[in-house]
């Protein structure tokens, strides 16, 4: 990236007030569910706060469903892995950016108002494909 | 070094992965669609149920139906958050305390939230066309944080309330700018 287009950033990011911290929150939950942050490793119990850059594991038996804080809401059967690698939602103008990576298993996805404000700024993507969302629900798998 | 290790990776596991991507319908019937772009170009899936299936070999859409997501994502579904429940109230002309009529919405507001095991709650504050978009701003704001604090002395958690002005980004009813609007005053209390 050059210099200028990493300039360009940089009001964007200020326009981004809940760029850190908590952007989504686990709402259900059932079998094994953890979250991996920073190295460590949390059981994912209904209540506990997604952070940015959180990894999403289920077991086998795990299912686990998160509410992100523009609405949007994903869902993991089991033997899935969901990183959330960047998140940016302004609450007054709805502008910002979702971007998931799905690495193996299933996803249920409601997208929020991140993708109705914006089309294509969120994205999720597999090891093989991206997807542009515009305001829809669907569902991704990858084995 | 660690970025070339994880494109290699990625590459790697793109080579022997397969991904299916299925549009579902929504709920209230509205028509929406979804781009699926991989090394061979887009896909726009813009059908209920259609589908593409994609692997290092072959791009493969096709029509996939209710029992087929149903097998495929039954427990992802399963585990779906409930849906935001959504409450308005109303607001009389350039003040921030709810209007008389509202105060009902505002209990039914309270009724919700101690129905959910984890609920978490939007304030949203909105105001009518009358104004400066600054003024309206913070007037929107203000009536978001008098709604918070209220729900949260009738016993909502803090840390579960967060507030936020729309300003007239967002009217319910379309007007002139200057023109009050009963209906564009207001706080929409957002349970998920």
């Amino acid at each position: 990236m050059t210099r200028a287009r990493l300039l360009a950033l940089v009001p964007l990011l200020a326009a981004f007030p809940l760029l850190a911290a908590e952007i989504g929150q686990v709402k259900t939950a059932t079998g094994s569910v953890v979250i991996e942050r920073a190295g460590a490793t949390t059981a994912a119990k209904p209540g506990v706060r997604i952070e940015t850059s959180d990894v999403v594991r289920t077991g086998p038996d795990g299912s686990v469903g998160i509410t992100m804080s523009d609405n949007a809401l994903l869902s993991l059967g089991p033997n899935s892995v969901l990183a959330l690698d960047s998140f940016a939602f302004d609450t007054t103008t709805y502008q910002g950016k979702f971007d998931a990576t799905l690495t193996k298993g299933s996803l249920a996805v409601v997208s929020g108002k991140i993708a109705k404000q914006s089309p294509d700024a969120m994205k999720v993507r597999t090891p093989a494909s991206v997807l542009g969302v515009r305001g829809t629900e669907f569902a991704v798998k990858v084995d | 070094m660690t970025r070339i290790a994880t494109a290699t990776f990625a590459l790697l596991l793109g080579a022997c992965s397969s991904t299916t991507v299925v549009l579902l319908p929504e709920p209230d019937g509205r028509k929406t669609a979804l781009t699926v772009t991989d090394s061979r170009g887009d896909v726009v899936l813009d059908q209920p149920y259609a589908a593409v299936r994609r692997n290092a070999l072959r791009t493969e859409p096709y029509a996939s139906s209710a029992d087929a997501v149903k097998r495929d994502f039954g427990p992802a579904l399963a585990a779906q958050p409930p849906r935001e429940k959504r409450f308005t109230l109303h607001f009389p002309e350039g003040r921030d305390e709810v209007a008389d009529e509202s105060r009902a919405e505002l209990d039914a507001a309270l009724r919700e939230i101690a129905a959910r095991p984890v609920a978490d709650v939007l304030v949203v504050g909105h105001t009518d066309l009358v104004g400066s978009g600054p003024l309206n701003d913070a007037l929107a704001k203000q009536r978001a944080d008098a709604v918070r604090a209220e729900l949260v002395r009738r016993g909502v958690a803090a840390d579960a309330v967060q507030a936020s002005g729309r300003g007239s980004r967002e009217p319910a009813v379309s007007t002139a700018p200057g023109v009050a609007e009963p209906r564009n005053r207001r706080v929409e209390i957002v349970v998920r």
